[in-house]
């Protein structure tokens, strides 16, 4: 879906300056020609206005923000830009915050240590429809499948994991590439997106959560 | 950070009531977290013994009026408090599918009620009574959440109005009309049948009355109390932040950056002050990072901060579910030390990734590196530095080590070792 050869229309969303200018900085040296940063927002009223006005492809997101976080933010804007993928980055290491993020719609997460160019790589690749997940995430992704994380948003009675959505989520919290992930297991990298999004798209939609978005897009709450 | 919960101190483990998403009074949770039972049973315990002749409610309004709710003053950690109290988290919604259990408890209630009138046919003093109780239970759910509300108040101040109708919304309101409506009217009912329209009426005017004037009496000495208790209190609880951050501050980020102002040329030795002030600024405001060694995941991270100060690399720790640090464990946190010290001196590369998993039968540790790898087989014999620091102690132990590696493609160490049946069962009871 997304052209190559055309940048990646991106907003950035940070409640702080110092941070959105050092991503832009950071986008703008390693990521010339295939990202392009269109807007900023500060808080959850500015995203959602920048956001429906630019209509970007990926949106850069903090997962703590004044006005209700990133999780509002997708939530405001689910209907109006259904083309617009989120990405989760942020300096919160709080599993519920991070699982609720994702939960929420967000493609994946990663930390703000991540490096220029794994950056530029991460937002490509959410860009055309792949799930993100660093090892970190992978590995609270594990926790709440396995329910250890005791989190509210995290219902009791998700879907289960298969075995193999399990190793690959395992070889990911081990710090494995996703050609290494394929390699070791003997599966092409389609195969491993394919399982990526499988558990992404089990975290985002357990029966309740389903009912929830049924609810919500008919205004019944 | 992705770990469970430590085990705490043993102690005498006292049941709570589960206020964070109670069906009615979180009783039937709570309780069954404290029996280790599912709740379904537990619910269905109380909607039998309700059966008999309303035992079940009379327990439950029991058990609700003794037991502690179990999040008084559950204190997060400094940052996620800070980013909740600023709006800057994701709210937890309640969801539809939570109003579901309520719905049909309150099904079965009222088919439990209709069952019973046609039994016996006792409409004339039943229904009265049953309105009273319900009324009186929306009132009493409404003071708890109300309560709930006010120990999530984060300005510190005891607002009556909040006392009563927590943060409000129509919720609260329509519980409390609800509860006042019920009640009224079972008085009403009551009065009724002993005797005319009239006389409910001024039975109904007078409870009304004396509600109010029990209200206009003791209002102002409430008000009087809540405004002391809530100025001694948020006096308090400033007075003690702004002692404990000044204090971490003080110790970590301030003598930090003196140490970096004064090394400012040096590049590597900034790298490392700033690496390690962040693992410790982050390890405090997002709690559940402790380095401390009373878990197996904390041992790790405190290795890998070791291993990132002594040799200026990033190592990267996620651990998925822990346990309690043991002595039969203690071979694996040192093997994982020796494995990173290697990937620090030899790998050459500035990061490496640390996963642990705790299964009930077995940990699992895997140190990855990308940096320069190396040919396994062509290690000369003597250098048997590796085999007898990680895979001779791992077996050591009944576990087992492998060391994976490839030219250019860096290096990987998995540990293995079963855990005793004995850890395990202490883990699960």
């Amino acid at each position: 879906m997304n052209q190559p050869g055309v940048p990646v229309r991106v907003v950035v969303v940070d409640d702080h300056a110092m941070f959105r200018s050092g991503v832009r900085a950071e986008l703008a040296a390693s990521g010339a020609g295939q990202v392009d940063v269109v807007a900023e927002a500060a808080d959850v009223d500015e995203a959602v206005a920048a956001v429906e006005a630019q209509r970007p492809d990926v949106v850069l997101l903090d997962v703590h923000l004044p006005g209700g976080g990133g999780a509002e933010v997708m939530r405001r804007t689910a209907t109006s830009v259904p083309g617009t993928r989120f990405l989760a980055l942020s300096v919160s290491d709080a599993a519920e915050d991070v699982i609720g993020t994702i939960r929420g719609g967000a493609r994946g997460y990663v930390t703000k240590t991540i490096t220029g160019p794994e950056l530029v790589r991460a937002i490509g690749r959410v860009a055309d429809g792949d799930a993100v997940f660093s090892p970190r995430l992978a590995g609270f992704v594990l926790d709440a499948f396995a329910g250890t994380i005791d989190v509210a948003a995290v219902d009791e009675d998700l879907d289960r994991l298969t075995e193999r959505e399990r190793e690959v989520m395992r070889l990911i919290a081990r710090g494995y590439a996703y050609k290494e992930v394929a390699k070791e297991l003997f599966i092409s990298i389609k195969t491993v997106e394919t399982h990526m999004s499988n558990v992404l798209r089990k975290l985002q939609l357990s029966s309740r959560h389903e009912l929830t978005r049924w609810a919500s897009d008919r205004r019944l709450l | 950070m992705s770990s469970a919960p430590a085990t705490g101190p043993a102690g005498v483990r006292r049941a709570t009531r589960d206020a964070q998403e109670p069906v009615i009074g979180g009783v039937a949770a709570g309780l069954a977290r404290h029996l280790g039972v599912p709740v379904l049973w537990v619910r269905g315990g109380f909607v039998l013994t309700a059966l008999l002749g309303g035992m079940g409610v009379a327990l439950y309004a029991g058990l609700w009026l003794v037991l502690p709710a179990d999040s008084r003053f559950e204190a997060d950690a400094p940052g996620l408090e800070s980013a909740a109290r600023g709006g800057r988290r994701p709210a937890r919604g309640r969801r539809l599918g939570d109003v579901g259990p309520a719905v049909a408890l309150a099904a079965l209630a009222l088919g439990a009620v209709l069952a019973l009138e046609a039994v016996f046919g006792r409409a004339a003093i039943f229904w009265p009574v049953f309105i009273g109780v319900v009324g009186i239970a929306l009132l009493w759910r409404q003071a708890d959440e109300a309560q709930r509300e006010r120990w999530r108040d984060t300005t510190g101040r005891v607002d009556p109005v909040r006392v009563v109708l927590g943060s409000g919304g129509w919720a609260a309101y329509g519980r409390l009309a609800a509860g006042v409506a019920l009640v009224v009217t079972s008085l009403s009912l009551f009065a009724y049948r002993g005797g005319s329209v009239a006389v409910a009426r001024d039975v109904a005017v007078s409870a009304l009355l004396g509600v109010v004037g029990i209200a206009i009496v003791v209002g102002p000495w409430i008000y009087r109390l809540a405004s002391d208790l809530s100025a001694e209190r948020g006096e308090r609880v400033r007075t003690q932040e702004r002692a404990d951050v000044a204090a971490h501050l003080h110790d970590s980020v301030l003598q930090t950056l003196a140490l970096i102002q004064k090394n400012a040329q040096d590049g590597p030795t900034v790298a490392r002050l700033a690496r390690a002030q962040e693992r410790d600024l982050r390890s405090w405001l997002y709690a559940g990072e402790s380095a401390d060694e009373s878990t197996l995941a904390s041992a790790l991270r405190r290795a890998a901060a070791a291993t990132e100060d002594a040799h200026g690399i990033s190592v990267d720790v996620v651990a998925v579910g822990d346990c309690d640090l043991e002595e039969p464990l203690r071979p694996l946190v040192a093997a994982t030390r020796e494995a990173l010290t290697n990937a620090a001196k030899h790998a050459g590369t500035g990061r490496v990734d640390v996963y642990a998993e705790v299964a009930p039968d077995a940990v699992d540790v895997f140190v990855r590196d990308r940096g320069r790898g190396f040919d396994p087989g062509a290690v000369p014999d003597d250098r048997l530095g590796v085999r007898h620091s990680i895979i001779d102690r791992m077996a050591r132990h009944g576990g087992a080590a492998e060391i994976r590696s490839a030219v250019g493609e860096g290096t990987e160490v998995r540990l293995h070792l079963p855990r005793p049946a004995r850890t395990r069962q202490e883990d699960q009871g």
